[in-house]
């Protein structure tokens, strides 16, 4: 039941990155295009009858701004529009859906430029998860390099390494983050800041992983194999990559299903608080953070969306961590190594994450 | 029931620099010569008229018969005398004291007799009775003793008992709760009456709540806690216009109001502060024809429409339409024109190459500007700004800053290239623009610290500024103004943007409203205000 769960987890959350990936260029609009007659439009209606009762291929009516109240805007169905899929934007670009006629259909409303929230959250989704991701890889590999060296040689390296990372834990992770930003320069395009976004986060995040992969490391070192292959003549660096480091790959695996939705959750912390992505990119963060306002909170639910999508990433996420935990928990211990120790070790440090 | 930003730090008016301590101190004090915020221009208060010599240096002004403090004892002369001291002596270190000199000298005060005093100016000073306003006339038997120890300013702060408080304003104060509320009742010798001879003010009780949330105060305005809300954002009074409880409330569009958005260039010149990056870019930003074309193909219409729901008016210099006194209309409305803004650009020798703008030497022209991250508005109209400037080729980075921190790079630093800040002005009277207006002002915020005029048109504003300062006559004055704002419109030194409408809310039953651009726009008129369903009740 468990494995079944798991696979199906995997699948799930696999297919919703791709989704993601792919629906960037399958957005119905430009992300970064302003519709600047269509500020705060809700959702176009989508039609699927006609005026006499008829059912029709869906379509939408003509909208236009209400002349004296913002973000109100009139229906006039004596033009309609019908929808097509996968057809080609006036950029160019590949559509998943579009109207027929003038450019005026939003799927999930506007924001206050008028720039298609669906587009958006998909294009933003793409920045933040892929920030999200990005960011766990390089943590995950620095964190390889520090726990490796750390564990295997000992010692000063061992030292240095440890309280570098105690530091780091023990430091706020919020203010670091604050302080690094302000540290840099003010003037960044987006591709520098995607960049540096990840940098940040992984500079802050690879001490967890680095601790639990210097404890099998540390166990592993010392075993039969191990010792064997020194005998032989191997050098250090063969030993960590051949025998000792692929102990920590279950680790590491877990680690990264447990990172990764924090480090999203990190940047869309970051775009919230405008220290993310610079507009016009757009981030789940960034997207968020109109929702500050009483006045959009309560009475513009469509710009609720990227929440949505972050809430539906973030559960898919823990859901997979948990059936890992739950996978390795089924597991038969095999006698004679230490590996289920430093399994319960890792899972108590899951526990208290 | 009232709200307030912040609470209060002193209930001291001479130690009161924040804007809450004020704000509840020009209920508790009144002063000689009053600004009448909805009409902008000066009438009597506690002094019944005035007059001033020929030369603009000595005010004569006499006070109202049997004035009388909040706690019964007389208004004469001798506190007016006492008040000014107080203000003007160096040992109470009071911080409005600077707001009196002139040309580095501060006036003197005498009594002529029981009911009169007479200022000295040093030098001929042009709006000097807009001085008066503001500033508390105290009470001398309450502050003598304190003022001749030299602890004045450590006096009346907020554990004070409220009985040994007297001012001469609307309200006394009867308690305060730190952290929540502070209660005033009406001052039963207040000196104002309505035109049935019956004193004022009408109401009994005046409840003042402290909430530092914009939102969270609005919210207790629409629960029907609070029956004023001054400073509405455009978002929120859209809501409590039309949403549940409006017709419980009256929401009020003033019109442009008395703050100003404005974009600037850095034009100092940074090679001799070693700021390599923007040396290259100096070319074109010192270049006036440059600032034109961004003013040109910036589109004020959507700014207003977008960032402000269409609660704000475009304008192309620092004076708001909203400053009725002085403004002057320098050409038509400001009107999107990509077209002329790519001539003036073409003219100084910046072509495009493919999708983006290139200078003589083959560089992108692109910068960054610089905004305070928290002013949600001015975020969005530097997206606006960003997009519109990319029609023209120029690429824009936005960079949202702690406010501080943009302050210390316009002032201090000068590591910015283009930055965002709003103007808010106090007063409508042109003097106080001066620290920012002349080259070598304080608050000079384009070119800070300069020992002499840069540009011709500067020099040209600092001599307008000072003329207009010295003549007494307003014709010539509002004559010498209007240049100074046609020079700001032509040369722009930084480019004007929109100025937001001033928003403010009432409950229905409340009568006498008197709302105003100039702050603290509803609280001024609080002496007449009255529950029309009732007897005065808060």
């Amino acid at each position: 039941m468990s494995r079944f769960l798991h696979r199906r987890l995997l699948l799930a959350l696999a297919a919703w990155h791709c989704l993601l990936a792919l629906a960037a260029w399958l957005s119905p609009q430009p992300p970064l295009r302003q519709y600047r007659d269509f500020p705060s439009a809700p959702p176009t209606p989508i039609h699927i009858q006609t005026a006499d009762g008829r059912l029709s291929w869906p379509y939408v009516c003509a909208l236009t701004p209400h002349p004296i109240d913002f973000g109100v805007y009139l229906e006039d169905c004596q033009q309609q529009f019908g929808l097509r899929l996968l057809t080609l934007r006036p950029d160019g670009q590949l559509a998943l859906l579009q109207s027929e006629g003038p450019e005026r259909f939003f799927l999930l409303g506007t924001d206050e430029f008028g720039r298609d929230i669906f587009s958006r959250m998909l294009a933003g989704g793409l920045l933040s998860v892929g920030t999200g991701l990005g960011a766990t890889l390089v943590a995950l590999a620095l964190a390889s390099v520090a726990g490796g060296v750390a564990g295997f040689y000992g010692g000063f390296a061992d030292s240095a390494l440890s309280r570098t990372a105690e530091l780091l834990m023990a430091a706020p992770l919020l203010y670091l983050l604050l302080a690094v930003r302000a540290a840099l320069p003010i003037q960044m395009d987006p591709v520098h800041a995607f960049w540096i976004a990840i940098a940040m986060v992984s500079l802050v995040g690879w001490t967890r992983p680095a601790r639990l992969v210097r404890g099998v490391v540390l166990s592993a070192r010392t075993r039969g194999y191990v010792l064997a292959s020194r005998g032989f003549g191997a050098g250090p660096s063969h030993l960590l990559r051949r025998h000792i480091l692929p102990e920590a790959l279950p680790v590491l695996w877990t680690q990264a299903a447990l990172l990764a939705p924090q480090f999203v959750l990190l940047e869309v912390t970051l775009g919230f608080l405008g220290l993310g992505l610079p507009e016009p990119s757009p981030s789940w963060g960034s997207m968020m953070a109109s929702l500050r306002q009483y006045d959009t909170l309560t009475s513009r639910w469509w710009m609720w969306s990227p929440a949505v999508a972050l809430t539906i990433s973030l559960l898919l996420f823990s859901g997979y961590a948990q059936s890992l935990e739950e996978a390795a928990g089924e597991q038969e211990p095999t006698e004679g190594t230490q590996w289920d120790a430093t399994y319960s070790e890792m899972e108590g440090v899951t526990k208290r994450q | 029931m009232i709200s307030m930003r912040a609470e209060p730090r002193t209930l001291n008016p001479l130690a009161a620099v924040d804007a809450a301590s004020k704000e509840l101190l020009s209920l508790l004090h009144a002063d000689l010569v009053h600004i009448h915020r909805p009409s902008q221009r000066t009438q009597a208060a506690l002094a019944r008229d005035w007059t001033v010599s020929a030369d603009g240096l000595r005010y004569t002004l006499r006070l109202r018969r049997s004035l009388r403090f909040s706690d019964g004892a007389p208004l004469t002369a001798d506190d007016v005398v006492f008040s000014f001291q107080a203000l003007l002596d160096e040992r109470t270190k009071a911080p409005a004291r600077d707001l009196l000199r002139i040309q580095g000298r501060f006036p003197t005060i005498r009594k002529l007799d029981a009911d009169t005093v007479e200022l000295v100016l040093p030098a001929p000073y042009a709006p000097a009775e807009r001085l008066f306003d503001s500033l508390a006339i105290l009470p001398r038997h309450k502050l003598e003793a304190t003022f001749r120890e030299g602890k004045l300013l450590e006096a009346w702060n907020l554990t004070t008992a409220p009985a040994s408080t007297a001012g001469a304003g609307p309200f006394r104060l009867k308690e305060y709760l730190p952290g929540q509320r502070i209660v005033l009742e009406r001052n039963p010798y207040y000196w104002k009456r309505d035109g049935a001879g019956r004193a004022l003010p009408y109401l009994d009780e005046l409840v003042v709540l402290f909430m530092p949330d914009q939102e969270a105060e609005a919210l207790r305005f629409r629960a029907g806690d609070i029956h004023l809300l001054s400073r509405v954002s455009a978002r929120n009074f859209r809501s409590l216009q039309s949403g549940p409880g409006s017709p419980q409330r009256v929401m009020t569009d003033l019109g442009p109001g008395l703050e100003q958005h404005l974009l600037f260039f850095n034009l100092n010149d940074v090679e001799k502060r070693g700021l390599s990056g923007l040396r290259s870019k100096r070319v074109w930003m010192q270049d006036p024809r440059f600032r034109k074309a961004i003013s040109q193909a910036i589109d004020r219409q959507a700014l207003a429409r977008l960032a402000y729901q269409g609660k704000a008016t475009p304008i192309v210099h620092h004076v708001s339409p909203g400053n009725r006194l002085w403004h002057v209309a320098v050409g038509a409305a400001p009107v999107r024109n990509v077209a002329a803004a790519e001539r003036e650009l073409r003219a100084m020798g910046l072509v495009r190459k493919g999708e983006w703008l290139m200078d003589g030497n083959g560089s992108p022209v692109e910068f960054s500007i610089a905004v305070n991250a928290g002013n949600l508005e001015q975020q969005q109209m530097a997206t606006l700004v960003q997009e519109d400037l990319r029609g023209l080729g120029i690429r824009v980075t936005v960079a949202p800053l702690e406010f501080r921190s943009l302050i210390d790079r316009v002032m201090r630093t000068l590591d910015y290239e283009a930055a965002m800040l709003a103007l808010r002005d106090g007063d409508v009277d042109p003097t106080p623009q001066m620290p920012m207006l002349l080259s070598t002002g304080a608050m000079h915020f384009w070119r800070p610290g300069q020992a002499a005029a840069a540009f011709p048109w500067e020099a040209e504003i600092d001599r307008l500024m000072q003329a207009q300062n010295s003549t007494m006559d307003p014709a010539r004055r509002r004559e010498l103004y209007g240049r100074v704002q046609q020079l700001v419109a032509t040369e722009l030194p930084f480019i004007a943007l929109v100025s937001p409408h001033t928003l403010v809310g009432a409950h229905r039953e409340l009568g006498n409203l008197q709302p105003a651009v100039l702050a603290p726009h509803l609280l001024d008129g609080l002496d007449v205000i009255f529950w029309k369903n009732g007897n005065g009740r808060r």
